[in-house]
């Protein structure tokens, strides 16, 4: 390290014009790995949609997708009510649970910290078994949408203990950390508990359920998470700067005039609607919300402007391209992409966690 | 003006400062805040930053009561450095100073001429702090590679970058070497009487204390014992009430006073 040789003398160093061009520059190289990561979620959507167990030619799938009223119906059908809303699906859950764990992790400052690491997907499940098994919705929801209700509000009632621990326990990150372990292993003991009490049946279509698949995707499902995801996004950047101070310390991010203990009841209300809309749609797909957080930080750094929306399109582009996999590992079978994003995920996973450590 | 009226906070049931008041720090003066562990130094600034509740007293700015103004509001006047290190999280230095200034609710990406979303005038005005702190070349190198040191000075212009009119330091100068504790302080004796500041430092090294400070405050469980000038203020009679050490205080071949421990006071648990 050199110092100033005269210290008093407080005139601009001649490369202060260059820290000004170099931040620039960084700042430009993040905004066009933003744009690359949008091109490969294009790119992987397009691939996903050409696949699928009827083997329609390409040239007849972007007929229909054009004109839709000159294919028969058949072909119809397969295009515009499976084929688009599950690759649409993917895409959207990905790039919800991307943003709801990457402000989870800062929020708690832990880098374990997820929407299924901290009970919401196992409160789900429960809320979902309650269905499956025991009949027991709440009442006035729609026949149809009663397994997808009750995992919602289950997975909100996890979420909002957190909340409640955060704001009236007093606790501190890990406090809140500590007790989402806690609701875990609650839920995950009374949904084997429900499972242990099941018909044969109902066993196996709980456990459907719960592997977490793209499926279940609709026109309405897909719609109410996507505009979720745009309402909330806008609300996440807006605390960018905020969430970025978070990350030098609580301590010095409320000397800076934050309000620390508001910031993380927002962003948990945030994290909550988005991963329980996600869960509730397409059951448990974990390591998402976990994973998409760590591999956008390497990407961008930890400027929130940038990571938000980084790890949204990381876990995009991870469940882009999971339900491509699923599609193409067994031959005619597509595999529940729950499993397919751990198994393909944890290689690339490990790849970036190593990749740190040897650096 | 600075002005604590009658200051007290508890942890839970534990009263740390019962009733501690200081007449008045001046604008443009750097204070020391001396004494030894636990004696409720942090605790202080905590409090004076508006981190820690108060159970009475009030903190006076110009006048102006500060223990009920809203987080935004206290924040444009006083900035408190802590005494950990800033977290080793993976941002550059130049961007983690740049959050500082951007951080609170009413700043956000400032107005002026934008390039990129942050406004030029930030750019240059970190850069130029950085330089000023003799750090400006680790500027594009990343929190998580830096030495202590290194990142003691990086929270100190994350400070500094918020130009506060009350700046509260907690140990900034713990990881520092020889060098740098006199270039930091030397830097935050101009800063503070060009911009009229009023510093508040808490040390632990008296001759720095002794050779830099305007102004001493010591305290020993939260009660304030001395106050005044280095010299008045760092004497053998309060190092061993306080501290509980014998001393002396003599001036070097320079003329400089210099505190000499010769060893533990006799009568100190006494």
């Amino acid at each position: 390290m050199t110092l100033p040789t005269s210290i008093t003398a407080a005139a601009p160093a001649p490369d202060t014009a260059s820290a000004a061009v170099n931040y620039a520059r960084i700042v430009r190289r993040r905004w066009m790995l933003v744009a690359l990561l949008a091109a490969i979620i294009v790119g992987c959507m397009l691939l996903d949609f050409t696949m699928g167990a009827s083997g329609l030619p390409l040239a007849e799938l972007i007929q229909t997708l054009i004109s839709p009223g000159s294919a028969d119906p058949t072909t119809r059908v397969i295009v515009w009510d499976i084929r688009l809303p599950y690759t649409l699906m993917a895409m959207a859950v990905g790039i919800a649970l991307g943003l709801a764990g990457a402000e989870m992790q800062t929020i708690l400052n832990n880098p374990l910290a997820s929407p299924f690491t901290l009970g919401l997907s196992s409160a789900a499940a429960f809320g979902a078994s309650l269905v499956i098994v025991l009949d027991l919705a709440i009442p006035g929801v729609p026949v149809g949408w009663t397994i997808a209700g009750n995992a919602f509000l289950f997975a909100m009632l996890s979420a909002m203990m957190l909340h409640g621990v955060a704001k009236w326990g007093g606790m501190n990150a890990s406090g809140v950390v500590l007790f989402g372990i806690a609701l875990v292993f609650s839920f995950n003991a009374l949904v084997s508990l429900i499972q242990f009490v099941a018909s044969a049946d109902a066993l196996q279509g709980l456990v459907f359920w719960t592997l977490g698949s793209l499926g279940r995707a609709d026109w309405t499902t897909l719609g109410v998470l996507l505009a979720a995801f745009a309402l909330i996004l806008p609300l996440s950047m807006r605390d960018a700067w905020r969430l970025t101070a978070m990350r030098l310390g609580e301590e010095r991010a409320s000397s800076f005039g934050i309000d620390v203990r508001r910031l993380r009841l927002r962003a948990l209300i945030r994290i909550a609607i988005l991963s329980s809309l996600a869960v509730a749609f397409v059951g448990t797909i974990g390591f998402i919300g976990l994973v998409a957080p760590h591999i956008a930080r390497r990407l961008f750094g930890e400027d929130h402007r940038f990571y938000l929306p980084g790890s949204a399109l990381v876990g995009g582009v991870i469940l882009s391209a999971a339900s491509i996999a699923s599609k193409n590992i067994v031959p005619g079978i597509i595999i529940p992409v729950g499993i397919v994003t751990s198994l393909v995920g944890i290689p690339f996973f490990m790849a970036v966690v190593f990749r740190r450590q040897l650096q | 003006m600075l002005q604590l009226n009658s200051l007290q906070v508890a942890y839970g049931t534990r009263q740390i400062i019962a009733d501690l008041s200081v007449a008045g720090l001046r604008p443009g003066t750097v204070t020391a805040l001396l004494g030894p562990n636990g004696s409720g130094k942090s605790t202080l600034l905590k409090a004076i930053a508006g981190l820690n509740r108060l159970s009475g007293g009030q903190v006076l700015m110009n006048g102006d009561d500060l223990t009920h103004a809203s987080f935004e509001r206290r924040a444009r006047q006083v900035v408190y450095l802590p005494q950990a290190l800033p977290a080793a999280v993976h941002l550059q230095v130049f961007e983690s100073v740049l959050v500082a200034a951007n951080a609170s609710a009413f700043g956000g990406p400032t107005g002026g001429k934008s390039v990129d979303g942050v406004a030029r005038v930030d750019v240059t005005a970190v850069q130029s702090l950085l330089d000023r702190l003799g750090i400006g070349h680790l500027s594009m190198r990343y929190l998580d590679q830096l030495s202590g040191g290194q990142k003691q000075l990086v929270g100190l212009a994350q400070a500094m970058i918020r130009r506060p009119r009350l700046l509260l330091l907690d140990e900034p100068l713990s990881a520092l070497d020889l060098n740098y504790q006199f270039h930091v302080m030397d830097l935050l004796r101009q800063e503070t009487r060009e911009n009229g500041l009023i510093t508040l430092i808490v040390l632990h090294d008296l001759n720095i204390a002794l050779r830099h400070a305007d102004h001493c405050l010591m305290i020993r469980s939260g009660d304030l014992v001395a106050e005044g000038a280095p010299s008045q203020v760092i004497t053998p009679a309060t190092l061993a009430t306080v501290y509980g050490v014998a001393a002396r205080v003599e001036p070097c071949s320079q003329g400089v006073p210099q505190v000499m421990i010769d060893g533990l006071h006799a009568d100190v648990h006494a």
